[in-house]
């Protein structure tokens, strides 16, 4: 994710403009953009209707026998305490929407504002902010989100904060490297000829013109904000008991990996699709973007 | 009869549904120069590029036709065939040669491979070769150029490369597409010339592919006029072009921009007495200096170098000049676009840095531009409607009603149609899109309008029609223009007064006429013999391409009351 992210920027920024009609035609003709779709949607809708799909609470114990492998009355078994893994998972679905949203909507927008700030006004500011961005740069994310779940505490709210904190030099370095192409195009120019002031410039000129690019790196940055949650929450510091969180559920299964593999399958294999379903609907709204891509069809 | 060495017949390229090149016949002899013309979208490059496989595969294809060379069906070879003959006997050179070059690798391994792998010499000799050519195209120091690298290069040298590539392998063809079009026309005449000589030397095949009548008359033999994929009309150069029998073709010429008969379409100058002084340059200097790491200047180039001018009222004042002469810069120091490290720009008799932040903007309204590219410079996320109020709203000079309605109003003026409003750039052509650009700078009432190339984007048709819509609009609403051009011709179509720039300096500045006409400077000199003419009989005097004195860079005299010349 980190190395390349400056060839992805521009190539993003060179694919230009979208209009509207010719993007859905190009990301549903894009495989790629299909199934992430399919399978986002599903994640979607289960999240949605998690209370009527789920067969029993999520949380009530003794819901069946402990430990019982898959049956027709509980097609994705039990765990140690009875509870229904199915009914867990399709809960989990909801935690795993909110924190992908929660925290790449705080990097989208620390790292639009920084970037755009940064890349707007150039000089002094610009230097500074980039060179700390180049600093947290040189850390993995989740030593940052570490750092921050230390500081604030553990928890799945503070975890949602912490994996949103770390991203924000991710955002902000693309934020103001499109900038910097945008501000070199004409238009531009052509809007200080005009005689716009700073917030016309930012947010008439370069702002939309600067977001579709964001979009696709923000697609593709859920499902690393998800991969991040279920690892804290694996390591204790994310979801806490008894939420219904997929990379806790693997944690507690752990020790009863020989006696009750499906306790650890079903919540990975949630985890896995909605990766991959984020991956690929980003993967395909890249496509549908660039209108060179668009062309070759 | 001379030997026919490609024949083509019926070819019909198409992309998707729509054909790009219908039922395209025509034949090349042996040592002959065929140049095929045609506006952008004639088809005329995917038919060249079709006869060596270099389509975008999948979204072309050849639909029919035969391509005979040399006994084979260039159409019906396969990829490994191709290759054979593609590099070998038929060479291409393009428009852009810093993009035909690899940026990574020295000049002398890009040259030496093609010799190397295809005709199997050794490096020695290919080396020695390449020396060779490299000297025949006109580079000096050859053995020096074969380590450097593409961007160590100027454009014109770069086309040299190219073209010392094309003929290393002694191709039967050459096909040069567009291959000058992005040179400056001192450097087209040399590049021109070059590749004249060479054919006469080598006795190969041309194929020019160009949109320049200029450039047909100076090296056709034949032409051929392509519009919409078809054929319009082929045969001799001189037939064609003094007596064109389609319409089209008529119309073409009509609208290319002569240099000399371009003084009738003026709109008739102000008279001196009421001249109104609007915008005064004053030794306008700039200089852009490459720092190390330390912040300490290494080299500094001087972009502007004591530029001084007035532009009055109703006017229109060219800056011609080639790349890198300082006339692009001179024209947004002007706008004030641009912080200048001398001089003073003065606006009505108000110098520009008294303008604070605030007050800066709010003088644009009587300032404007028009650019060079009209896609790049419309912002593509807002509508026409939107783009041409914008400078209405920033002003605060009209809102609601009153702003549609003035909107409209604008739409009009530049020949729009209402119902463009609501579009978006990518759905106009460049033609529109300039029309937009012009509405968008009109729409304050400036006093005047920087306007940088505004037609060197588009086709000769279109560009005669924008040139009559501004020069409509000056005598309509009093506008100004400071004019920027390469070409001399299309300024002596609108422009009341030319100064010439070269290096950052203005070497001539005078009235069109006499500057155009009676040229005092070399320069200026050099820079009229380059233009091609539209006319087989009047192909250009190659001795006054070659000036070797030195140019005088000196302070501007007067040679007549308003006509200065650098000494």
């Amino acid at each position: 994710m980190i190395t390349g992210t400056q060839d992805l920027a521009r190539d993003l920024a060179n694919a230009g403009v979208v209009r509207q009609r010719g993007f859905w035609r190009g990301l549903l003709a894009s495989p790629s953009g299909v199934i992430g779709l399919a399978l986002v949607g599903v994640l979607i809708i289960t999240a949605a209707l998690a209370p009527l799909i789920a067969p029993y609470n999520p949380l009530q114990m003794a819901a069946g026998p402990r430990l019982a492998p898959p049956s027709l009355a509980h097609p994705m078994g039990t765990d140690q305490f009875g509870r229904d893994v199915l009914s867990r998972v399709v809960h989990g679905a909801r935690l795993t929407l909110l924190v992908g949203t929660v925290a790449v909507s705080l990097s989208l927008v620390a790292g639009l504002a920084l970037g755009l700030l940064a890349g707007y006004a150039g000089g002094w500011l610009e230097r500074i902010f980039m060179r700390l961005v180049d600093v947290l740069f040189s850390f993995t994310e989740i030593v940052i989100a570490l750092a921050c779940l230390a500081i604030l505490g553990v928890g799945l709210t503070n975890a949602m904060i912490a994996i949103g904190i770390a991203a924000i030099p991710f955002y902000a370095r693309i934020t103001h490297s499109v900038v910097l192409v945008e501000k070199s195009k004409p238009y531009f120019e052509a809007g200080i000829a005009a005689g716009a002031g700073h917030m016309r410039l930012i947010f008439l000129h370069l702002l939309p013109n600067v977001v579709p690019t964001l979009i696709v790196v923000a697609t593709l940055g859920i499902s690393t904000a998800v991969l991040a949650a279920a690892g804290l929450s694996f390591l204790g510091l994310g979801a806490q008991p008894p939420q219904p969180e997929w990379g806790f559920m693997l944690a507690s299964s752990r020790d009863l990996i020989s006696r009750a593999p499906w306790m650890m399958i079903f919540p990975g294999l949630a985890i896995a699709l909605t990766v991959l379903g984020f991956n690929l609907l980003g993967d395909g709204i890249r496509e549908a973007m660039d209108p060179r891509q668009r062309r070759r069809q | 009869m001379t030997e026919i060495l490609l024949d083509v017949r019926d070819l019909t390229v198409a992309f998707g549904t729509s054909r790009a090149v219908e039922g395209l016949s025509y034949q090349l002899a042996r040592g002959e120069t065929l140049a095929v013309v045609g506006e952008s979208g004639s088809g005329k490059s995917v038919s060249s590029l079709a006869l060596l496989g270099l389509l975008p595969p999948r979204a072309a294809q050849v639909l029919s036709g035969q391509a005979m060379f040399g006994g084979t069906d260039l159409l019906s070879l396969n990829d490994a065939e191709l290759r054979r003959i593609r590099g070998r006997r038929i060479s291409m050179i393009f428009q852009e040669p810093m993009t035909s070059l690899t940026p990574v690798l020295r000049l002398g391994q890009q040259l030496t491979e093609g010799l190397i792998v295809q005709e199997g010499l050794s490096a020695r000799v290919a080396h020695s070769r390449a020396c060779e050519m490299l000297e025949r195209v006109g580079l000096d120091a050859p053995e020096r150029r074969m380590r450097q690298y593409p961007h160590q290069l100027s454009g014109g040298q770069r086309q040299r490369v190219m073209i010392a590539m094309a003929m290393l392998v002694q191709p039967e063809i050459l096909i040069a597409d567009e291959a000058t079009t992005a040179l400056d026309v001192t450097v087209q005449g040399q590049i021109l010339d070059l590749i004249r000589d060479l054919q006469a030397e080598f006795g190969m095949s041309v194929l020019m592919i160009t949109h320049d009548m200029g450039v047909v008359a100076e090296m056709g033999d034949r032409v051929l006029v392509m519009h919409r994929g078809q054929k319009v009309e082929d045969g001799h150069v001189s037939d064609v072009l003094a007596r064109p029998r389609a319409p089209y073709t008529q119309g073409l010429l009509e609208a290319v921009p002569r240099l000399g008969a371009g003084a009738a379409l003026r709109s008739a100058p102000r008279d001196t007495a009421e001249r109104r002084v609007i915008l005064r340059a004053d030794g306008l200097r700039k200089s852009f200096a490459r720092r190390n790491w330390l912040g300490k200047t290494q080299a500094e180039t001087h972009a502007l170098d004591d530029v001084s001018f007035d532009l009055c009222a109703g006017e229109t004042l060219a800056l011609v000049g080639e790349s890198g002469s300082g006339k692009s810069t001179t024209g947004r120091a002007v706008l004030g676009l641009m912080p200048l490290d001398a001089g003073r720009v003065m606006i009505e008799g108000r110098d520009l840095r008294d303008f604070s932040g605030s007050a800066l903007r709010q003088a644009r309204r009587h300032m404007q531009m028009i650019f060079q590219d009209p896609f790049a410079s419309l912002n593509p996320r807002l509508s026409a409607a939107r783009l041409v109020g914008e400078p209405l709203v920033i002003h605060g000079l009209a809102r609601g009603q009153e702003l549609t309605d003035r909107v409209a109003d604008l739409f009009r003026r530049v020949g729009l149609d209402h119902g463009h409003m609501t579009r978006y750039p990518h759905e106009f052509s460049g033609g529109q899109r300039q029309r937009l650009s012009i509405a968008r700078a009109l729409a304050t009432g400036p006093r005047f309008i920087v306007a940088d190339e505004p037609t060197s984007a588009l086709d000769v048709s279109i560009q005669a029609q924008i040139l009559d819509l501004m020069r409509g609009l000056q005598q309509d609403l009093g506008l100004a223009y400071l004019f920027i051009s390469h070409d001399l011709a299309v300024v002596e179509r609108l422009a009341h007064r030319v100064a010439v720039m070269r290096a950052g300096r203005i070497v001539e500045l005078g009235p069109t006429d006499q500057v155009l006409h009676a040229a005092r400077h070399p320069y200026t000199q050099q820079l009229i013999a380059a233009v091609p003419v539209p006319d087989p009989a009047l192909r250009r005097n190659r001795s006054a391409l070659a000036y070797d004195g030195e140019m005088p860079m000196g302070p501007l005299t007067h040679v007549a009351p308003d006509h200065l010349v650098a000494q």
